[in-house]
């Protein structure tokens, strides 16, 4: 992996004329710095910086969990966490709807996994034409740091898959940071969201996932006891 | 005639200062800052759609500050809710900070920065702008420079670095006291001056320069609260 160190705004990465300025920086007298809080990284010539915090930017093809704000007469004003409110539309939901009962279908407060299908000036649009997405029935859905969700998911997904396995539960995990854990008790659930909780907080450690395989064998003896 | 000061700091002393990222959780990013008895809570909201809707820019994003100092702050009880100071300082704040924040990419939207004065010696704006400037990099919005804020003032006629309570409002000896509060980017540009009584010009250079060196020592404090964070 490639060193990288945390800067502040305004802080000097790389100094000289041989880097190209990347990502959340920008080139002035001084040097390339950094634009945002984060992690700046360099690859061969170019220099970037890897927020670590902020507002979920909603992208094409991410699939995100939101709560129903409000219903309209042709659709769904979805929340996800982003600084626009997103619009799920009728025509993007897969199954006969009553197109004068849009509420029995989804009704305000409802929570859904649902896909990004395009962003554009005027707002979100999301789609529900896909696999594993729907109305939420069950379970719980916490919320951790959008910025933290691929340490979450690991390297091809190898973190998600451990503690699926270790805890029994299905777990959604949104790209703006919210995650829906279900399992068919609810010690599980609790287990699960003690674990994602325990990555989110150690994201800077190398070798995480290790660390995680650990972490479950010394609570499963306490939950034993 | 020369005079020691009440505490016994030197003329180009600050008192001690705190700094601590990460108080609110709720919040998108937040700072505590404190210097001497005063301590500024600030706490970043957004960038979010801005409500109400007349107020939005469709050019950039808008920075809003609510300064705020809480009724048990201060010895007397001060009346809650916002007054011409608290709305006054708000401004000032949002102009201060506004040149190194970038929201061009935010059309539309709001970046809401709180603060809070949980406890007042003096220099409640500073210590202000100083958690807001941290608050805002926590927040991960997009930004130039951090900002560093003092005050400098005149008691009668020497020059004196950060001001308490006393100095501030109670010393009425010779020319009576002059607070001038200073906003600084990390490398020296002035965002923000006021003054609030009477100066010449060579002293108020006199003062700038020494709100440079104490703006210096708050940026590297701020930067250092930044970066233990995520160590842990």
């Amino acid at each position: 992996m490639t060193d990288r160190k945390i800067v502040i705004p305004g802080e000097v990465i790389v100094k000289g004329d041989d880097y190209l300025p990347g990502e959340w920086t920008e080139k002035t007298e001084k040097g390339i710095i950094s634009l945002r809080y984060g992690l700046a990284e360099e690859t061969k010539r170019l220099v970037k910086v890897i927020p670590l915090s902020g507002v979920y930017h909603p992208r094409r093809g991410n699939v995100v969990i939101g709560k129903v704000e409000n219903v309209t007469y042709n659709g769904w004003v979805i929340n996800i966490g982003s600084e626009d409110n997103a619009f799920l539309s009728l025509m993007e939901v897969p199954r006969f709807v009553n197109k004068d009962a849009l509420e029995e279908v989804m009704n305000i407060g409802d929570s859904a996994v649902v896909k990004v299908w395009g962003v554009n000036r005027r707002g979100i649009d999301l789609s529900l034409k896909s696999r594993g997405l729907g109305k939420i029935e069950e379970g719980m859905i916490i919320e951790i740091n959008p910025y933290k969700v691929p340490r979450v998911i690991g390297k091809e997904g190898s973190m998600i898959k451990i503690i699926k396995e270790e805890t029994g539960c299905n777990i959604t995990v949104g790209q703006n940071g919210f995650v829906w854990i279900k399992g068919d008790k609810i010690e599980n659930e609790l287990l699960a969201k003690k674990a994602i909780l325990f990555v989110t907080k150690k994201s800077f450690v190398s070798g995480l996932t290790d660390e995680v395989i650990k972490w479950f064998k010394e609570n499963k003896k306490e939950s034993k006891k | 005639m020369a005079y020691k000061r009440l505490d016994g700091r030197s003329n180009d002393e600050m008192r001690p200062i705190k700094a601590k990222v990460n108080v609110v959780p709720n919040a998108d990013g937040s700072a505590m800052f404190s210097i001497g008895d005063t301590i500024a809570i600030a706490a970043v909201y957004g960038p979010k759609k801005m409500h109400p809707q007349h107020q939005q820019d469709p050019e950039k994003g808008v920075l809003r500050c609510t300064y705020n100092m809480n009724s048990f702050s201060v010895s007397d009880r001060i009346r809650p809710g916002p007054s011409r100071r608290s709305m006054e300082i708000s401004k000032i704040t949002e102009w201060a900070l506004s040149p190194v924040v970038m929201l061009k990419k935010y059309p539309g939207s709001v970046v809401d920065v709180h603060i809070n004065i949980i406890q007042a010696d003096a220099g409640t704006r500073c210590a202000g702008i100083n958690a807001a400037s941290m608050a805002l990099a926590h927040a991960g919005i997009p930004m130039k420079e951090l900002v560093s804020s003092i005050s400098v003032g005149k008691m009668d006629k020497t020059i004196v670095l950060d001001l308490d309570k006393y100095e501030d409002s109670d010393f009425e000896e010779g020319e009576g006291s002059t607070d001038i509060p200073i906003s600084m980017t990390g490398d020296g540009k002035l965002t923000h001056i006021q003054l609030d009584g009477k100066i010449d010009k060579k002293q108020l250079k006199e003062g700038i320069k020494m709100a440079k060196k104490a703006c210096e020592e708050i940026h590297e404090i701020q930067k250092k609260a930044l970066k233990e964070t995520i160590k842990k």
